[in-house]
């Protein structure tokens, strides 16, 4: 039997172990949304708007939050992957935007943070609070 | 000596100062920080008054969501009169982000007439010291997400000033829940 070089077992186990294609984790979501809870809340308006119903919602359009001029004219359609730049960096991807935060630097925590936010989404108590 | 006791007023507010160096460092670091601003002689960063506008902002929402808990006759003293010192404290740091955007330029935003505050939810002395420490614990996350956004670093380091404050309450506020207090080495 051909002997396979210790090397290329080193990296098949560390492909095997490696993380990096992990589903986002929606529970871990929820705990990284306490960060979010300064200013927001799912179903009501606070310092930000409210995040029920937020998929699919032109940015800057909750009619009972007094947005920023530059919020409003961002032209932003949130989903999975405006969220995600945008959480990366608030300020740069909308200058002027009241939501003076420095953003979530890691990949995997605003994917899982997406995914708390779209699995609440689909709540009864979200469906109540669009 | 009790400040009743003490004649002359001058002699009485020396002494109060005096004592109360520590309290009003936070405040001095913050207006001095506006005033350095200026004295450079360039126009203060439009970003860094929004930053302090945002902040103003959620600590004005901090002393309604205190003034909520302490009217709602679940605080059973002494945490009520700890939610009271809290609020004080969230009371000063917003008179000083409002003062500081005047300085800088800024207008200060007002309070809003009403806050959606999930009053309903709260039934025990508990819930509201929940609901407290998660505001608490959110404060901490804003100002340590705002800190590295100012071009000022004066502005900085007083925001980080409030951040040492804001987490010092929401440990207290988890002790007094039972829960550990310090539950991780580094915040986020």
């Amino acid at each position: 039997m051909r002997r396979r070089h210790p090397w290329v077992a080193g990296v098949l186990a560390l492909w095997i172990a490696a993380p990096a294609s992990a589903a986002p984790d929606a529970v871990r979501g929820a705990q990284l949304y306490a960060r979010c809870q300064a200013c927001h809340a799912l179903a009501y308006d606070r310092v930000g708007p409210h995040h029920c119903g937020l998929f699919g919602r032109m940015a800057g359009s909750v009619p009972t939050f007094a947005y920023s001029a530059a919020m409003k004219n961002s032209k932003i359609v949130w989903d999975d992957k405006t969220l995600d730049r945008f959480l990366a960096q608030p300020l740069k991807v909308v200058p002027g935007s009241t939501m003076t935060y420095d953003g979530v630097p890691d990949a995997s925590e605003r994917a899982d943070l997406i995914a708390y936010l779209k699995r609440v989404d689909r709540t009864a108590e979200c469906a109540a609070h669009r | 000596m009790s400040f009743f006791q003490i004649p002359s007023p001058v002699v009485a507010r020396r002494l109060f100062l005096g004592q109360s160096s520590l309290v009003l460092s936070g405040a001095a670091v913050a207006l001095l920080a506006g005033e350095g601003v200026l004295a450079a002689g360039v126009a203060a960063d439009p970003k860094d008054v929004q930053i302090l506008n945002t902040a103003l902002g959620a600590e004005l929402e901090a002393i309604a969501a205190y003034q909520l808990g302490a009217d709602s006759k679940l605080l059973q003293k002494p945490v009520l009169d700890l939610a009271v010192t809290f609020q004080g404290h969230h009371k000063e740091h917003a008179e000083l982000l409002a003062k500081t955007v005047e300085k800088l330029g800024g207008k200060p935003v007002a309070a809003k007439a009403n806050y959606n505050f999930p009053a309903e939810q709260l039934k025990t002395q508990a819930d509201v010291l929940r609901f407290a420490a998660k505001l608490e614990q959110g404060a901490v996350s804003a100002y340590l997400g705002a800190v590295p956004l100012f071009g000022n670093r004066d502005l900085a380091r007083a925001a980080a000033s409030i951040l040492g404050d804001e987490a010092m309450h929401w440990a207290v506020l988890r002790q007094a829940l039972g829960d550990v207090p310090v539950p991780s080495a580094f915040v986020a």
